[in-house]
């Protein structure tokens, strides 16, 4: 009943700080306006956000994670595409 | 018993936010579901922080060295001064909302005029409370419009929320006088000004709600001048019970 009045929504907030929004959990409710509210309302208590995103969870497409090995372990042997065999000269400063 | 004008006026907003405050937070852990619950929490905590302000205020005009503790403790049903709309008692989740949003589209443009108050003080807190009150109307409004235009049976349960509580509201325009002479030099909100902005308000809510709004008809009044219903009775036995029976108890 209550999955079919009030859907899930996948909330992301834009902290501060931060430049992007993260995903910091989800919401149930009857549309995206009330989605909004319920997001600020849980998830912004304490001062947390200047922007917030709310997205119907299905229209979240997902991977399955039967597939770990077939999408994500190929990677485990490549660390030469981690930037840490390149020297970085100090002009550079922080990058 | 003497009281400065400005003194029964900060009071009566202090009282307004901290009876529908407590009113609210009754919801607490009992509402239809999480979100909701926070969100009301929410709601109550805006409006108990305003009254603290408020009643702070009022303790320094009085002089008398009480805080804020004391005035919303110590005094009893015949001292408080809220409107009679803010006590009536939650009903069911429609009569909360509408009561909410008769109030809350009441003090938002109440608060937005107290900004331009005289009274340095009245004026900055009205200025924090009146970005408070816009969500209280944003939410309370989107709910409003929901329920009516929602299920037979929630339009039903809104309607009658409305047509009950319609006959409160209009304490909430009357000025007695000792408003007047606040009005007249400046301090206080001549609360005639914001009626029209209170209508559309509630006009635009009630069309896309499919409410029909009330008549007005015989006004309730009362509670401005220390005349209540039984409810707030019950509403300060629970709200000062740790006070009365263990006084100066602290955190």
């Amino acid at each position: 009943m209550t999955e079919k009045n009030m859907p899930l929504w996948e909330v992301f907030i834009r902290s501060r700080t931060g430049l992007a929004h993260r995903h910091v959990g989800s919401v149930h409710a009857v549309d995206a306006e009330m989605a909004l509210q319920n997001a600020r309302d849980v998830y912004t208590r304490r001062g947390e956000g200047l922007s917030v995103w709310v997205v119907p969870s299905q229209a979240i497409t997902a991977s399955d994670p039967a597939d770990k090995d077939t999408l994500f372990e190929p990677t485990a042997s490549k660390i030469y595409r981690h930037p840490t065999f390149y020297e970085v000269p100090d002009e550079v400063g922080h990058m | 018993m003497t009281e400065t004008p400005l003194f029964s006026y900060t009071l009566r907003l202090a009282d307004n936010a901290l009876i529908l405050g407590h009113r609210v937070s009754e919801w607490v852990g009992h509402a239809p579901v999480l979100e909701e619950d926070l969100a009301l929490g929410n709601l109550a905590l805006d409006l108990i922080g305003q009254s603290r302000s408020f009643y702070t205020y009022a303790g320094e005009i009085e002089g008398k060295g009480r805080d804020e503790d004391a005035l919303a403790y110590l005094r009893d049903a015949g001292g408080y001064r809220n409107a009679l709309l803010v006590e009536q008692p939650n009903g069911d989740f429609a009569q909360t909302i509408v009561r909410h949003l008769l109030y809350s589209a009441y003090a938002h443009p109440y608060f937005d005029a107290l900004t331009r108050s005289k009274d340095a003080m009245l004026a900055a807190i009205a200025a924090k409370a009146v970005k408070e009150m816009a969500y209280h109307v944003r939410h309370t409004a989107e709910w409003t419009i929901r329920l009516g235009d929602g299920s037979d049976e929630s339009h039903r349960r809104t309607q009658n929320a409305l047509d009950e509580l319609w006959p409160y509201t209009g304490e909430l325009f009357e000025n007695d006088q000792i408003e007047r002479a606040l009005i007249d030099t400046g301090i206080a909100v001549n609360p005639s000004d914001i009626r029209t902005r209170w209508s559309k308000t509630l006009d635009e809510v009630f069309e896309d709600a499919t409410l029909t709004r009330p008549r007005d008809g015989y006004m309730q009044s009362g509670g401005r001048s220390g005349r209540h219903s039984e409810h707030l009775g019950f509403i300060l036995t629970e709200l000062q019970y740790l006070q009365r029976s263990h006084p100066g108890a602290k955190w």
